[in-house]
């Protein structure tokens, strides 16, 4: 599904990823962890398109070239982030931002767009399945939202726009245990055999709760080792800084 | 034979030897004594209607043109225009909707304007009876079984002397500023209302639903008036564009709420703002005032301004009557090389009056976007208050945005309360949005609309969602 092959990242004139390589089949959970300044983030804005980075190497999402497709096509062809930091956007409704981005979604597809019964009966279901409250849908997008409605509120969207590959951007920073134990939920639902999860953390503690197919250490730019969750438990043991 | 061939073939009899050109009939160019006459008399008018615009010329030349607005503009020779004329020329009109700008026609389609509304829009005669004149016609009668009249103001000056004469100019006197006095002794046509006492208006009236309305010139006059008890809401839709060279336009609105009567005034303006570079452009001077002249009154303002190369108007409430609401909601959009210098003045006079002031300004290109206001609580106006809220967005940085609110306040039992934002749409917004899968110009839509919003409410329904669309519409190619 996604292919990174050495994948080279600059900002200023800073280099951040040094030639990065990862495979994720459909169906499969990997999870990236590192330490602050190791490149995570960066790598999750690459993969949705944020401008701003003088980008090398070849990414190819179902066999499509995308350092070529811009932000919107990469979420139309069904590449999800979840945000670290969800943005606030004063004066739009919760429920309008998602029904606008839905059907964005649906026109680029050339699916038929929802209309607002088909849309409010969407939303329902999947606030249900999620446990989430739906006054929240009527509040400004992400305006006066806790940390932990923020997240929940991403993890709502992505179960929305049903993506194949959902990137989730320290998703369990500043989340409580409850939080952190709905959000998981959440993901766990979502997942089967076509849906690919990239996981980005600092901490063991969500995979407790998101058990990961691979676990890939990132440190200064590179994967410098991959294995399967006894590895997420060994970082934890030694620490970023000792681990080699 | 449509109205304009029939005024046409009205003029042909005019004995005053002035130009009879059958495709081309206009008044000398410049001002004059004469000129005012002229119109008058193609206008059919009675003595005492002249009598007002002489009244008003002999003002006028006593009066300076205004210099204070931020937006400049070059000295307009005031007597190199032409103040009465009527058809132009059918050569040079285009004859049929493929001669039209494309560019226009697509703006059109995405607001949904229906076809032959466009050809109507645009001048251009259609043979064939459209719905629209049935439906008018329709409601024509049902408006006058509540004896709510409503027409345009040459028939009213005609069929209701007694309430034009009563109350033309008691908001806006023929003394005002220069344009407005300009506008008194020169105005060609407008839309006239009396609402009856204790009728509430059953539907929104609009000039797109009268006939004959596209007609109007430059230089409009309206004139509402609710009587006691009595409720209308008004739509005006200037989304007709216009592709001349900068052109003034000066009308005068004048609304009027007695005893516990409402007026909400919508307006949805959208001339023609020049081009990219800013070349050509309507200037729109416009004087727009509401008198609340009983207790208990109530008038509403909603604007929103899109259009023209600058706009400089102030829709103001005067609340002279105790207890009486003035509102102000305002949606202003510069884009390119537009300029606006707009906002309200809020008076109060009575005892107990509240006015509101919502004001969205928001600036993309190389534009320039002042909020200027006036609340003024006098002496007498015990217990009265004021809340006005100005947020301003930026897009890009090359534009401007600006608030000069004035506020006075001589009584000490009342109060004012001023708040004001500016603000930056961010990249991180956008990417937030871009990442949903909205496209650059969806997401501008989408948070500017949202920016809006509190203004957007206030509007009828079916006019929210053509002001929406032409939200989005008017900031197009603003961003990226």
């Amino acid at each position: 599904m996604l292919s990174i092959e050495n994948l080279k990242a600059k900002i200023d004139e800073k280099e951040i990823l040094k030639g990065l390589n990862l495979n994720i089949k459909p169906g499969e959970v990997h999870a990236i962890m590192g330490p602050n300044g190791s490149g995570k983030s960066t790598l999750s804005n690459i993969l949705s398109g944020k401008k701003g980075y003088e980008v090398n190497g070849n990414i190819k999402f179902e066999g499509e070239n995308l350092l070529e497709l811009e932000t919107e096509e990469r979420a139309h062809k069904g590449i999800f982030l979840a945000f670290q930091y969800p943005l606030e956007i004063p004066g739009v409704n919760t429920n309008t931002f998602l029904k606008t981005s839905i059907n964005a979604i649906k026109k680029a597809r050339g699916e038929k767009e929802l209309d607002a019964i088909e849309f409010l009966k969407l939303i329902k279901q999947k606030s249900s399945e999620l446990k989430f409250d739906q006054a929240i849908l009527n509040r400004q997008l992400n305006v006066g939202f806790s940390g932990g409605e923020k997240k929940k509120n991403e993890i709502l969207q992505m179960s929305i726009l049903n993506p194949k590959l959902s990137i989730l951007d320290e998703t369990d920073s500043g989340l409580d245990i409850d939080a952190l134990r709905i959000v998981s939920e959440g993901v766990n639902s979502l997942r089967n055999k076509d849906n690919s999860f990239l996981i980005i953390t600092h901490y063991q503690r969500l995979l407790d709760y998101i058990k990961p197919d691979f676990v890939h250490v990132l440190k200064n730019g590179q994967i410098i080792k991959s294995g399967n969750f006894e590895l997420a438990k060994e970082l934890e043991k030694v620490g970023y800084e000792n681990f080699n | 034979m449509d109205s304009r061939q029939k005024e046409i073939e009205n003029l042909k009899d005019y004995k005053y030897g002035f130009s009879t050109d059958i495709e081309n009939i206009r008044a000398p160019k410049g001002l004059s004594e004469e000129v005012i006459k002229f119109i008058s008399k193609i206008k059919k008018e009675p003595e005492w209607m002249l009598n007002f615009r002489l009244k008003a010329f002999e003002r006028f030349k006593l009066l300076k043109e205004p210099n204070w607005q931020k937006p400049k503009y070059p000295k307009i020779d005031y007597q190199d225009l032409y103040y009465y004329s009527a058809p132009k020329s059918m050569k040079d009109k285009p004859k049929s909707l493929d001669e039209l700008d494309p560019k226009l026609l697509e703006t059109y389609k995405k607001l949904g304007i229906p076809l032959q509304e466009q050809a109507r829009l645009n001048g251009i005669a259609v043979d064939a009876v459209f719905d629209s004149v049935s439906v008018a016609t329709t409601f024509k009668e049902e408006l006058t079984k509540q004896g709510i009249i409503f027409c345009s103001m040459s028939e009213a000056i005609q069929k209701h002397p007694e309430l034009v004469k009563k109350y033309l100019g008691t908001v806006i006197p023929t003394t005002d500023h220069f344009f407005a006095t300009l506008n008194s002794a020169v105005f060609t046509d407008g839309s006239f209302v009396y609402i009856p006492e204790g009728v509430k208006c059953p539907m929104e009236l609009s000039t797109y639903f009268r006939i004959n309305a596209s007609e109007t010139g430059q230089f409009e006059r309206t004139l509402i008036i609710a009587d006691k008890g009595s409720y209308v809401s008004y739509l005006e839709g200037c989304t007709a564009p216009m592709r001349d060279e900068n052109q003034l336009h000066a009308a005068n609105v004048e609304l009027i709420a007695l005893d516990d009567a409402e007026i909400k005034y919508s307006t949805v303006q959208n001339w023609y703002p020049g081009d990219k570079d800013g070349k050509g452009g309507i200037y729109n001077f416009v004087t727009k005032r509401g008198l609340c002249k009983g207790k208990n009154s109530k008038i509403s303002w909603t604007q929103v301004e899109t259009g023209s190369a600058i706009t400089w108007k102030y829709p103001s409430c005067i609340l002279k009557g105790d207890n009486s609401v003035g509102e102000f909601y305002s949606i202003a959009i510069t884009n390119n090389h537009q300029k606006a210098d707009t906002g309200t003045k809020m008076i109060h006079l009575g005892k107990n009056t509240k006015s509101k002031i919502i004001s969205k300004g928001i600036s993309a290109g190389q534009s320039d976007m002042m909020y200027r206001g006036l609340v003024d609580i006098s002496s007498k106006a015990d217990n009265s208050r004021n809340f006005t809220q100005c947020d301003s967005l930026l897009m890009g940085n090359k534009c401007g945005a600006h608030t000069i609110p004035y506020i006075k306040n001589k009584n000490l039992k009342s109060n004012i309360e001023h708040e004001a934002t500016t603000s930056k749409i961010s990249d991180e917004q956008l990417y937030y949005c871009n990442q949903r899968g909205l496209n650059q110009e969806e997401a501008v839509s989408l948070i500017v609309n949202g920016f809006c919003k509190e203004v957007l409410q206030q509007l009828p329904m079916e006019f929210a969602v053509e002001a929406q669309k032409l939200v989005g519409i008017s900031l197009e190619g603003s961003v990226g």
